[in-house]
C-alpha cells in the first residue's frame, strides 16, 4: 500500500505545487461567471419557487468547476508523464493497475473538491443566504461526480498522444456536456427536444442531483439521478482499469 | 544451482511490420556484470523495456531473478533497477522528492539514509535540494542512476548511462557501479562506449537486427575474434603492393595493418626492406573490443 499512497502523494503534491493554476484560477473563473450571470439575469430569472437566480447558480458553478478540474488532474497529469517520458517512473515500480488507478482518481477527486469548497466560499461575498437541505447529498454527488471526471480524465490521458487530442476531447465533449447540463438554468426552461437531449447528458445528473442537496428540490428525482451517476462513475472506473490492466498505450 | 539473475527465452517482438526481436534466449547470471552491444536499432532497448515490462513480447518469456515479469510483476519489478535511455525527470519536484517518491512506489518509507549515500555516490549531495529543472543534462542523468538504485535492486540494467556525459561523472559512476557489482548486484549494462564495456564487463552480447550474433566472454571474443594491428610510418611513402589490401587506415605516411598472428610480422618486415623502405616508427597493438565488434557486425 506504501506504493499507493506514495503515487496519491506525488499526484496531490503535483496539483497543489502549482495551485494558482489548478485551484485559484478556476475559482476565479467561476465567480467572474457568477458575478456577469447573476448581474445580467438576477432580475428576470425565477427558477425555484423563493430562491433566487443567484442562489440557483451557486451550486451548479460549484459543481462544473469540480467536474471540470477532477477531470484536468488525472487526463493533464498522464498526458504530460507520456510527452516527457517521465511516466516511466511509475510504470516500472511494482504498482498494481488497480493502484495507479485509485490514486489518480483519488487525487483528482481531491482536487476536484479543494476547487469546489473554493468557489463555495468565494460565492458567500455575492450572497449571503444559503439552503443546505441535505448534506450528504451534496457531498455524495460531490464525490460521485469528481470521480466519473477523474475516471474519464484517466481514460483521455491514456488514449491521447498529444496536448491537442486532450485539447479536443475537453473542447468538443467535456465543456458541451457542462455547459448543456443545466448550470445555469433549468432544463423545464427549455423546448421540449432540447429536454429530451439534456436527459441523455451525465452530467445533468450530477448537477441536478447536487443541487437537490441545496434546495431540496431538483428537475428529476434524486435518486434517478445517483443512479446514473453511479452508473457512469462504475461504467468508466471499469474501463479505465481495464485499459491499464492491458497496458493501453502505455505498456507497447 | 542459483537461480539467475535475467533470463529471457525466444523472445519474438514486432513494431508494427518490423521485426524488433527474433527468438531471443540469453542467461545472465547473478554477480555478473553484462554487456548488451549493438547498433542503433538492434533491439537493445526494446530487450530492457520487455525486461521492465514496459514493453510487452509477443511470445517468449523474460524472468528477474526467477520471478516472470508478466505473470509475477510486482516481485520481478521489486528486484529489478533501471536506468532508462531517454533524459526523462518530472519538473514538479526536487531532487530529494523526487528519490523520497521513488522510494515510496517501491514501498520504502524512511529511506534518507540510503538516498543520501546514492546522492553522494553520484556527486548529487549539494544538488539534493534543487528542482529537477535547474539541473544540467548530465546531472539529470545522475538522477536517473540514482532512481534505478532508491531500493537497492539485486538487478541492475543501464541502458546507455553515459550517454552525453562529462568524463568526471562516468568516472564516478562506473566506480559506483563497480562497487555494486562487487557487493553482488548483477549488472547489465548497453553502451556506445565500447571502451567501458570492454573494461568493465566479463561477458558480452551483440545484437543486430534484433538477433544474437555473439555471445561470449569478453576475453574469448578478444582472443578469438579480433585481428592485430601494426601501425607503422615509413619513408619513403610507398607501401609494396603486397601489404595494400592489410591497410584499414591511414594518416599522410603513416599506416595501420591487420594480421591475424604475431607470426605474420616479420615477412611483413621483409616486405618492407625488400621494396626499400625505411621504417620510422612502429607501434603493435591487441585488437579491442571496438574491433572485435566492427568485425562480427560487418560478418553476420
Amino acid at each position: 500500500m506504501i506504493g499507493f499512497y506514495t503515487l496519491l502523494y506525488k499526484e496531490t503534491l503535483r496539483f497543489w505545487k502549482v495551485s494558482v493554476q489548478t485551484v485559484l484560477a478556476p475559482i476565479v473563473t467561476a465567480l467572474l461567471y457568477l458575478l456577469i450571470f447573476s448581474h445580467v439575469l438576477a432580475k428576470h430569472v425565477e427558477i425555484y419557487s423563493g430562491v433566487s437566480y443567484i442562489a440557483f447558480l451557486v451550486p451548479g458553478l460549484v459543481m462544473m468547476s469540480m467536474l471540470q478540474n477532477a477531470f484536468a488532474n488525472s487526463s493533464s497529469s498522464l498526458i504530460q508523464s507520456k510527452i516527457t517520458g517521465n511516466i516511466v517512473f511509475v510504470l516500472l515500480p511494482p504498482l498494481s493497475y488497480l493502484e495507479f488507478f485509485s490514486a489518480y482518481l483519488i487525487a483528482s477527486i481531491m482536487r476536484g473538491l479543494v476547487v469546489g469548497a473554493g468557489v463555495f466560499i468565494g460565492t458567500l461575498a455575492f450572497t449571503a443566504t444559503r439552503d443546505v437541505s441535505h448534506p450528504l447529498w451534496i457531498l455524495l454527488f460531490a464525490v460521485l461526480g469528481t470521480g466519473t471526471l477523474g475516471a474519464l480524465g484517466v481514460i483521455a490521458g491514456i488514449w491521447a498522444e498529444k496536448f491537442d487530442q486532450l485539447a479536443a476531447f475537453q473542447n468538443f465533449i467535456i465543456m458541451p456536456l457542462t455547459f448543456l447540463s443545466g448550470v445555469f438554468y433549468s432544463i423545464h426552461s427549455l423546448p421540449a427536444f432540447w429536454i429530451l437531449v439534456s436527459r441523455f447528458n451525465p452530467f445533468f445528473y450530477m448537477i441536478d442531483g447536487f443541487r437537490y442537496g441545496f434546495f431540496g428540490a431538483s428537475d428529476v428525482a434524486p435518486d434517478v439521478s445517483l443512479l446514473v451517476v453511479s452508473a457512469c462513475f462504475v461504467a468508466l472506473s471499469i474501463l479505465s482499469l481495464i485499459l491499464l490492466q492491458r497496458g493501453y498505450k502505455l505498456r507497447h | 544451482m542459483t537461480i539467475p539473475a535475467i533470463k529471457f527465452q525466444h523472445l519474438h517482438k514486432h513494431f508494427s511490420g518490423v521485426q524488433a526481436l527474433q527468438d531471443i534466449s540469453l542467461t545472465v547470471e547473478q554477480g555478473e556484470f553484462f554487456a548488451l552491444l549493438g547498433s542503433n536499432g538492434a533491439g537493445k532497448t526494446t530487450l530492457i523495456s520487455i525486461l521492465a515490462g514496459l514493453v510487452r513480447a509477443d511470445s517468449g518469456s523474460a524472468e528477474v531473478m526467477g520471478h516472470d515479469v508478466v505473470g509475477d510483476y510486482r516481485a520481478a519489478r521489486q528486484l529489478l533497477g533501471v536506468v532508462p535511455q531517454e533524459l526523462a525527470y518530472d519538473p514538479f519536484f526536487t531532487v530529494r522528492e523526487t528519490l523520497r517518491i521513488q522510494s515510496g512506489y517501491f514501498g520504502l518509507r524512511h529511506n534518507d539514509n540510503w538516498i543520501d549515500e546514492v546522492l553522494f555516490n553520484l556527486g548529487l549531495t549539494d544538488k539534493a535540494d534543487a528542482n529537477m529543472r535547474e539541473l544540467s543534462g548530465g546531472m539529470k542523468r545522475r538522477v536517473l542512476v540514482a532512481q534505478a538504485l532508491v531500493h537497492k535492486p539485486p538487478v541492475i540494467v543501464l541502458d546507455e548511462p553515459t550517454a552525453g556525459v562529462d568524463v568526471e561523472l562516468r568516472q564516478s559512476l562506473w566506480m559506483f557501479v563497480r562497487q555494486l557489482n562487487a557487493q553482488g548486484h548483477t549488472i547489465m549494462l548497453t553502451t556506445h562506449y565500447l571502451e567501458e564495456a570492454e573494461a568493465l564487463c566479463e561477458r558480452v552480447a551483440m545484437l543486430k537486427q534484433g538477433q544474437i550474433v555473439a555471445l561470449d566472454r569478453t576475453a574469448n571474443l578478444l582472443k578469438n575474434g579480433g585481428e592485430l594491428r601494426l601501425q607503422i610510418s615509413i619513408r619513403p611513402d610507398n607501401l609494396p603492393l603486397e601489404l595494400i589490401s592489410r591497410v584499414v587506415h591511414q594518416s599522410g605516411n603513416t599506416y595501420t595493418l591487420t594480421m591475424k598472428t604475431p607470426a605474420e610480422l616479420e615477412p611483413m618486415l621483409a616486405q618492407l626492406r625488400l621494396a626499400g623502405v625505411e621504417i620510422e616508427n612502429m607501434a603493435l597493438s591487441e585488437p579491442d573490443l571496438e574491433d572485435v565488434f566492427v568485425q562480427i557486425m560487418g560478418r553476420s
